[in-house]
Order: C-alpha cells, then sequence, then structure tokens
C-alpha cells in the first residue's frame, strides 16, 4: 500500500520492509513514503512493531528483506551518514546520568563533529526551546521525567536534523507535561523539521499528525490523514451506552440496526451514527433504559476498534 | 551538520540531501572513536578526586609496605632478598603491574554494563552517527589513557624509592599498560555480552583477579609454587608483565625468547579481546 | 518476615529503649537477609570465605618459605604462615563488616528502596540497622569458622586459646560494622563511599598484618596502633599463638568503647539513615 503523498521524492522510502526475530515478524511487509516537512505517525498497540520500524528508519537495526531509504541512502551502508542528519528521541531516555544537564547536550553534539565553540551556544539555544534554561547544571537524576524528555528533544535538535524520530514521546508523562511537549513539538514542525513518530494515544496523532499509518501485528491496517481515516472507518459520532456489564449484550441485540453500526465491548456498547443524540433519543423509545449515555465525536480509538477489533490499549 | 547549515527553511531536495549527509558523515567516520574517548574522559572528572587519591596513595602504600615493611623480613631471611635483588627491587615491578591489572578490571567492566545496560548511553552514541566499533575503541583510548598516567606516576614513585636500578626501568610502564588491557579487554568483551549483571564480576575478582594477583610470581617467584601450579603463571597476563617489567627494571635474566613471548602474549590478548569487544558490542546494538 | 494471619492482631511490644525507634523484632529484619541470600546470591556470599585462604597460601605458605620465621612482640618466633594467618582473619572480619554495613545498606537505601518497604511495617529503625548488623556477624561468623578450619588443618592454630578468636572476630565485626553503618548516613555519592576504601587499605597494609610493626619510626608506629584493626589483629594473634599478655583486655577494651560510640552514632543518625 505504497501512497505517493507528495510531488518531492520523499526522505524516507520502505518497500515490503521487514524484520524478523528468529520466525517471528516484528514488522512484517510494510511499504510506506515520507515527504520532507510532513509530519509522519504510526499508530499502533504495544508490541505492534512501532519501535522496531523506527530503529530500522534510525539506521540502527538491520532490515530482514524489503527495501529501506533515508535521505536517498541505504541504512545497510550508510549508517552514520543517514543518522548524521536525524534527531532521535527513544522510547526509553538514554541520558548520561553521569554528566550534568547542559554537558549531555554538548557531548553528544561532539558525536556529530561538531566543534566546541558552535556547541556552546547551540546547547544554550536548545535549554531555552526545552525550557530547562534554570535546569543547566542540575543532574540528570534530578530531573522530571517531563524534563527528561524534553531534554532528550533537545538533545536530539543539537544536529539541526532534518528528521525527527520520536518513539511515544509522551508515554508515562502527565496531561501538563504532555501538552508542553505537543507544544515544542508543533513549532519544529512549523519550522519545517520532518516529524517521524509513534504513539498509541489517539489525541496525540490527532494533534501532531499529517498523515499516519495504522500498524498491528507488524502490519499496516491503513493509512491517510487522521480526518480520512475517520471518515472511512467510522462515523461522525459515537453514541456510548452503559447498561451494566451482565445487560449490555442482550440491550445490544435490541438497539440493532439503530446506527450504522455496533460494537460490544465488555463495559459499554458504542453505536456508530452521524447523529448521536437522534440515536439516543431512538433507543429510549425502544423503552431501554441505558445506566449513562455520552455522544461524542468519533476519534482514531474508533478506527482502530474497527480494524482489529480491539481496543488500542488494552 | 556543519556549522553552516544553520536553519535553512527551504525544502531541498534529495539530491542535496544526500550530498549533505554524505559530507556529515565523514567526521564521525574518521574520528569517532576519539569524540567517544572525549566522552569517557569528561565522565572520570566526576572521579578525578578518587582517581588521583589512588594514583597517588596506591603506589606510596604498597611500595611502603611491601618494598619496606615486607621486605625487612625476607631480606633478613634470605640474606639479600629475592632473586639476587633486595625484596624492594623484586617486587616493586610487579606491584605496578598488579595495580594496572586492579584499574583496567575496573574500567572495562562496570562502565561496560553501565553503558550497554543500567545507564544506555551506548545506544545513544548509536543514534548519532557513531558505530558500534567506535564506541568501543573510544573507552578502550580512555582507559589507555588512565593507564599510562597511573603507571608513570607509579614508576616515578618507585625510582623515589630506589626501587629501579635499570636506565629501561621506564619501559615497566608499558609492561604495566600491556598487563591492564590484555586481561581488560577481554574483560569487556565479555561484559559487552552480559545481559543481566548476576554477580560476575564478584566471581571474577574473587576467582580470577585476586588469585592471579596473587600467584602470578608477584610477591615470590612463580618456582615457589608446585610445579602443578605453574600453569597458572603461563595463562596469566600478570606473570608475563611482571616478567616483563622485571627484565627492564633490574635486568632480571631470563632467556629473549621468553621475554619476547611476554610480549606478545600480551599484545595478543589485548587485540582479541578488542576485536571480540568490537565484534560482540556491533552485534548487540543492532537489535 | 513472619507471615501474621490477617484477623491475629501483630504482637508489638514496645521495648523500654528507644521506644519510638525500636519494635524488638530486629530478628525478622534478618531472616529476611538471610532468605534474601539464600535465594540469589549465596554463591557470592560462599565465595566471600575463599579471598583470605587465598591470601593465606600465597603470602603465608608461598612467601613464607622465603621468610621463615617472625618474632612476636614477646619474642616468641613462629612461622610466618602462623603469624599473618590470625591477621588475615582479623582483615576478613572487618572487610566483611564493612561492606555490609557500608556499600549494602548504601545500595539498599538509595536503590532497593529495600527499607522504605520495611519501615512502613511495625519495624522501627533501630530494628532495621540491628538486623543488618546481625545478619553482618552471622555471616562474618560463618567465614571465620570455616577459616580457623583451614587453619587447623595447616596446623597454624598453636594453642587451644585459638578457639577465643572466634568470639574475637564477633565483636570486631561488631565494632566496625556499628562504625560503618554511621559513617554510611553521611553519605551521599558514590564517590563519597570510595574514600571508605581509602581508609581500609593503609590500615590492612600497615596493621602489623604482614610484618611487624616495629619496622616503623616511633611516630608511625603510634598511628598505627591507634587503628582499629591493629587492635584486631594483636587481639586474634595472641589467642591463635597462645602469647596473650597484659595488652589483650585492652584490645578487648577499645572494641568496646567503639562499639558504643559506633551504636551511639549510627543511633543518633538513624533517621537520617532510612528516614529519607
Ligand atoms: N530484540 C528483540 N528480540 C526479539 N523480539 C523483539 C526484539 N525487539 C522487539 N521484539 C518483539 O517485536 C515485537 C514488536 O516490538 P516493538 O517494535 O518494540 O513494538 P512497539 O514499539 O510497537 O510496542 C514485539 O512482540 C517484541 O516482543
Ligand atoms: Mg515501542
Amino acid at each position: 500500500m505504497v501512497v505517493v503523498s507528495a510531488s518531492k521524492s520523499p526522505v524516507v522510502a520502505a518497500e515490503s520492509l521487514t524484520k524478523k526475530y528468529k520466525d517471528f515478524a516484528a514488522v512484517d511487509g510494510i511499504s510506506f513514503e515520507i515527504a520532507q516537512g510532513e509530519s509522519f505517525g504510526f499508530l499502533g498497540p504495544n508490541g505492534a512493531g512501532k519501535s522496531t520500524t523506527m530503529r530500522m528508519v534510525g539506521a540502527v537495526s538491520t532490515r530482514t528483506s524489503g527495501s529501506l531509504s533515508v535521505v536517498g541512502l541505504d541504512p545497510n551502508n550508510y549508517g552514520p551518514e543517514i543518522r548524521s542528519q536525524l534527531g532521535v528521541v527513544p522510547q526509553a531516555d538514554n541520558l548520561d546520568t553521569e554528566l550534568k544537564v547542559r554537558d549531555n547536550l554538548i557531548v553528544y553534539g561532539r558525536y556529530f563533529g561538531l566543534s566546541r565553540s558552535y556547541l556552546g551556544p547551540k546547547a544554550d539555544e536548545l535549554l531555552e526551546f526545552a525550557q530547562l534554561k534554570e535546569k543547566a547544571k542540575e543532574r540528570i537524576d534530578d530531573l522530571s521525567g517531563g524534563m527528561k524528555r524534553r531534554l532528550t528533544i533537545a538533545r536530539a535538535l543539537i544536529n539541526d536534523p532534518r528528521i525527527l524520530l520520536l518513539d511515544e514521546p509522551t508515554t508515562g508523562l502527565d496531561p501538563q507535561a504532555r501538552h508542553i511537549l505537543w507544544d515544542r513539538l508543533f513549532r519544529l514542525k512549523e519550522q519545517g523539521t520532518t516529524l517521524i513518530l509513534t504513539t498509541h494515544y489517539m489525541d496525540e496523532a490527532e494533534q501532531l499528525c499529517d498523515r499516519l499509518v495504522v500498524i498491528d501485528k507488524g502490519k499496516i491496517m491503513a493509512e491517510g490523514s487522521p480526518a480520512a481515516l475517520i471518515r472511512k472507518y467510522s462515523t461522525r459520532e459515537v453514541l456510548e451506552l452503559r447498561f451494566g456489564s451482565e445487560h449490555n449484550a442482550a440491550a445490544a441485540k435490541k438497539v440493532e440496526g439503530l446506527g450504522e453500526r455496533i460494537e460490544v465491548l465488555p463495559d459499554r456498547v458504542l453505536i456508530y451514527s452521524d447523529n448521536g443524540e437522534a440515536t439516543l433519543q431512538k433507543v429510549t423509545e425502544t423503552g431501554l433504559n441505558p445506566i449513562t449515555s455520552l455522544v461524542r465525536r468519533s476519534s482514531l480509538e474508533d478506527v482502530f476498534l474497527r480494524l482489529t477489533g480491539r481496543s488500542l490499549i488494552e | 551538520m556543519s556549522e553552516l547549515a544553520a536553519s535553512t527553511t527551504e525544502t531541498p531536495d534529495l539530491e542535496s540531501a544526500k550530498a549533505k549527509a554524505l559530507a556529515a558523515g565523514v567526521k564521525p567516520r574518521k574520528y569517532g572513536g576519539w569524540y567517544v574517548a572525549e566522552h569517557r574522559l569528561l565522565s572520570m572528572r566526576t572521579y578525578l578526586q578518587t582517581m588521583v587519591a589512588t594514583g597517588v596513595g596506591t603506589p606510596l602504600l604498597y611500595l611502603y609496605a611491601m618494598g619496606v615493611g615486607l621486605a625487612t623480613l625476607v631480606d633478613a631471611d634470605q640474606g639479600q632478598g629475592l632473586d639476587k635483588v633486595s625484596y624492594l627491587v623484586f617486587v616493586a615491578p610487579a606491584l605496578i603491574c598488579s595495580a594496572a591489572l586492579t584499574t583496567a578490571t575496573e574500567e572495562f567492566s562496570y562502565p561496560i554494563m553501565l553503558g550497554f545496560k543500567w545507564n544506555p548511553t551506548f545506544f545513544g552514541m548509536n543514534s548519532a552517527p557513531l558505530e558500534g566499533g567506535q564506541i568501543i575503541n573510544g573507552v578502550t583510548y580512555s582507559v589507555l589513557f588512565r593507564l599510562v598516567a597511573q603507571s608513570i606516576v607509579y614508576y616515578l614513585f618507585m625510582l623515589l624509592f630506589g626501587a629501579i636500578p635499570s636506565p629501561l626501568g621506564w619501559l615497566s610502564i608499558f609492561a604495566a599498560v600491556a598487563t591492564g588491557t590484555a586481561l581488560g579487554t577481554m574483560l569487556m568483551a565479555y561484559a559487552s555480552r552480559l545481559e543481566e549483571d548476576k554477580g560476575q564480576f564478584n566471581y571474577i575478582m574473587r576467582f580470577g583477579v585476586i588469585p592471579l594477583t596473587l600467584f602470578s610470581g608477584t610477591f615470590f617467584p612463580l618456582t615457589a609454587l608446585p610445579v602443578w601450579l605453574h600453569w597458572i603463571g603461563w595463562i596469566s597476563p600478570l606473570w608475563h608483565g611482571t616478567e616483563l617489567s622485571r627484565v627492564f627494571a633490574y635486568g632480571y635474566s631470563e632467556p629473549i625468547w621468553l621475554t619476547v613471548t611476554h610480549v606478545v602474549y600480551l599484545v595478543a590478548l589485548t587485540a582479541i579481546g578488542w576485536w571480540l569487544a568490537r565484534r560482540i558490542a556491533v552485534r548487540r546494538l543492532n537489535k | 518476615m513472619t507471615a501474621l494471619d490477617s484477623r491475629q492482631t501483630p504482637k508489638v511490644s514496645r521495648p523500654f529503649l528507644l521506644p519510638s525507634l525500636y519494635a524488638g523484632n530486629a530478628r525478622s529484619v534478618m531472616q529476611r537477609g538471610v532468605l534474601a541470600t539464600a535465594s540469589t546470591n549465596w554463591l557470592i556470599v560462599v565465595s566471600g570465605f575463599f579471598e583470605p585462604v587465598f591470601y593465606l597460601l600465597a603470602m603465608g605458605i608461598g612467601l613464607g618459605s622465603f621468610i621463615g620465621t617472625v618474632e612476636l612482640p614477646g619474642g616468641q618466633p613462629v612461622p610466618y604462615a602462623a603469624y599473618i594467618a590470625p591477621a588475615l582473619l582479623a582483615v576478613a572480619a572487618m572487610n566483611g563488616a564493612i561492606f555490609d554495613s557500608t556499600w549494602n545498606v548504601f545500595f539498599k537505601m538509595n536503590f532497593g528502596k529495600l527499607y522504605d518497604g520495611m519501615l512502613a511495617t511495625s519495624l522501627g529503625p533501630f530494628d532495621v540497622a540491628l538486623g543488618e548488623i546481625m545478619l553482618a556477624l552471622a555471616r562474618g561468623f560463618v567465614y571465620a569458622c570455616g577459616f580457623m578450619i583451614v587453619m587447623q588443618v595447616l596446623g597454624l592454630n598453636l594453642s587451644w586459646m585459638a578457639i577465643l578468636a572466634l568470639p574475637s572476630v564477633l565483636l570486631i565485626a561488631f565494632a566496625f560494622a556499628s562504625f560503618g553503618m554511621g559513617i554510611t548516613s553521611y553519605m551521599k555519592t558514590f564517590q563519597q563511599m570510595d574514600w571508605i576504601n581509602f581508609i581500609m587499605l593503609p590500615m590492612f597494609l600497615l596493621s602489623a598484618t604482614f610484618f611487624p610493626i616495629t619496622v616503623y619510626p616511633t611516630a608511625l608506629q603510634w598511628v598505627i596502633q591507634a587503628m582499629p584493626l591493629w587492635h584486631g589483629v594483636e587481639l586474634i594473634r595472641g589467642f591463635t599463638t597462645g602469647a596473650i599478655d597484659a595488652a589483650t583486655p585492652w584490645h578487648v577494651l577499645y572494641f568496646a568503647v567503639m562499639i558504643v560510640l559506633g551504636m551511639t552514632l549510627t543511633t543518633r543518625r538513624l533517621k537520617a539513615l532510612f528516614l529519607k
């Protein structure tokens, strides 16, 4: 499922990309292209193969088969060259706890062969960007989770990367820390940095991605912009009904045919329809009395549910 | 990316992106190992105080305790020490090697586990342009630097104690460093493979390094051990290093082929360990 | 820790001493330690026994063949192996006690967060401290017994009084452990912990372990004699060689005072140690 999205040639292009661990295919023949300046997401549950894909794109993991090119080069032969153009934010922070905050940036910049005289001001600029200026002399262990994440992003920017790879950038952060991070990432996007990110949060994907692929068990399930995916795989609105866990299944039978589609989950019944309020009206007319009812806009969660029959976060 | 690259806003096409990447890869490919060494030395700064204290305290204490204190007993009993020289002259070339061995054991074990596992900075380096082999090189350079510095200080103390009669004595520095790297790079290869710390380094210390320190002709000639224990010396980098060190420090007489064997053995072990560690690191980083 | 039936009220008999810090249940802390040791790293623990034995074989027997005999302070000549064996026993007691009360406690405190869990129960910090010390002593005692057997086999116990070396080991270890724990309460970083080795190394090398202190200038002799390890070495050597003299009670007294001071310090610092 190759989708050529832009007129320019893509900065990342993968064709039947596969990674096997022994016999198990963690990434199973996926194809995608990412254009310069685009913000591209991999959405999928834990174990879907997101990190594995990111590591292959990051030129630190050798693919088993298929083809892959990053900035026009093959990672098998041009690892250092490709990585010189990337900023990487791994799923687990690997900041050097033996060094102070600012030294972390400078030392990392040295790996790219950048000079100290260049790195000093650059580090200060990035600390400012990451809102960590007052923490420059602190030890890593004294930073909060959100601060560490921001520092990791600042570190990834030390070489003015063409492409920023972010593996679950906000997992484990509190809502406030997430919003600060999104704001920073949005600025980078505005400045024209190509963002490639993985997430299992729909709101994050909706906020940050121009385009995304939904992946599950190493395979691409769907591809498109968040809005297009919702349009294609879901309805405008969703009515969520709770009848109590004993009665959900029975109630679902009675409301059959009311919406475009019905999904029965252990704790609730979802009715997909373009007008949730109207559907709710019909439900009450059948004489059913849900304990709670909620009308909401459709989200990527619903897309995922539709595609795989499972919730994204289990 | 070069300093000039600043933040250009236009999106250059693929060809120029490629050219830029190729240009940016040159320096890291060439000097990557040195960047890692620079990083390691910067980290060592945190331990500078203790390192200097060890570097100065160890030779002072050991040379005094063994070369002066214990020597009174040995020299009194043997008339003129061991191997026709005073006990101080006999034991000092061994002490410098043993100190290098201890430092190498430390620097090539836990920091490697740290970088791969506890604080996986090696993965961070690898997601920057550096390659696994360069990371291992960098660690080795930095430890070499520390070993050389430490052994020079040790050598100066040996001079001060009057433990070096031979003008070639300064070559003991080489013997000591080679002793350290011979065992150290092997240990580094092992540590690179290690997924879980179940106290393996403790075993290595207790059943490896300590017995080697004690039974490698360090405090008394290997020949004093029963014949069936001599193999410990033959395989021990410390024995080879110590014998070599003695040849340099006081002209200990042994057949020239044996001296050559010491050098070859130490250099070979260093090279094999280094090579193995690089291979293992590359494989481990490429998940 | 002992399993408590949920309906059974735990017996918490607050002892007279230190009621806010001590629940009189150091035993359970010690039992946990024994279980943890048995299930995870018993081999490492066993391996600790070999270190002094290696030293004894190398220095006592190997190097000893180039030394012959050494004169005790009283003038009595003993074989070199018999001279250093008791010293190695004292050193082992010191090393074990210091390791358990400093590095081990430091790790558990800063990384394992083990104590937080313990102190969330009815246990007080004094229970934890005492439990850890007792565990260290138990372990040290087992090592000491093993080493004494080795000495006996090698014929290095020159007197029936050698048996008194065992309680001496406990005394020495208790003194070092109580002090070590107090000192650890001031430690914040690895680098600071490293300095502990800098006090141990000169003690190990210079406290009449490998040669008599008479080789030193008088001033240095005084310094060494102020150090605890020298007293430990002399005390045990007196028993194993049978050369006890008027100094023996003084050595015992030295450690008794050290225990009192160490426990006072540790108790004062308990809150800093465990209640972070
Ligand atoms: N080094 C590895 N060895 C073996 N299996 C692996 C390895 N890395 C990942 N996997 C497996 O590959 C699958 C995909 O993992 P990953 O890419 O980390 O998923 P995600 O990031 O989407 O959660 C998982 O089932 C994981 O267990
Ligand atoms: Mg992942």
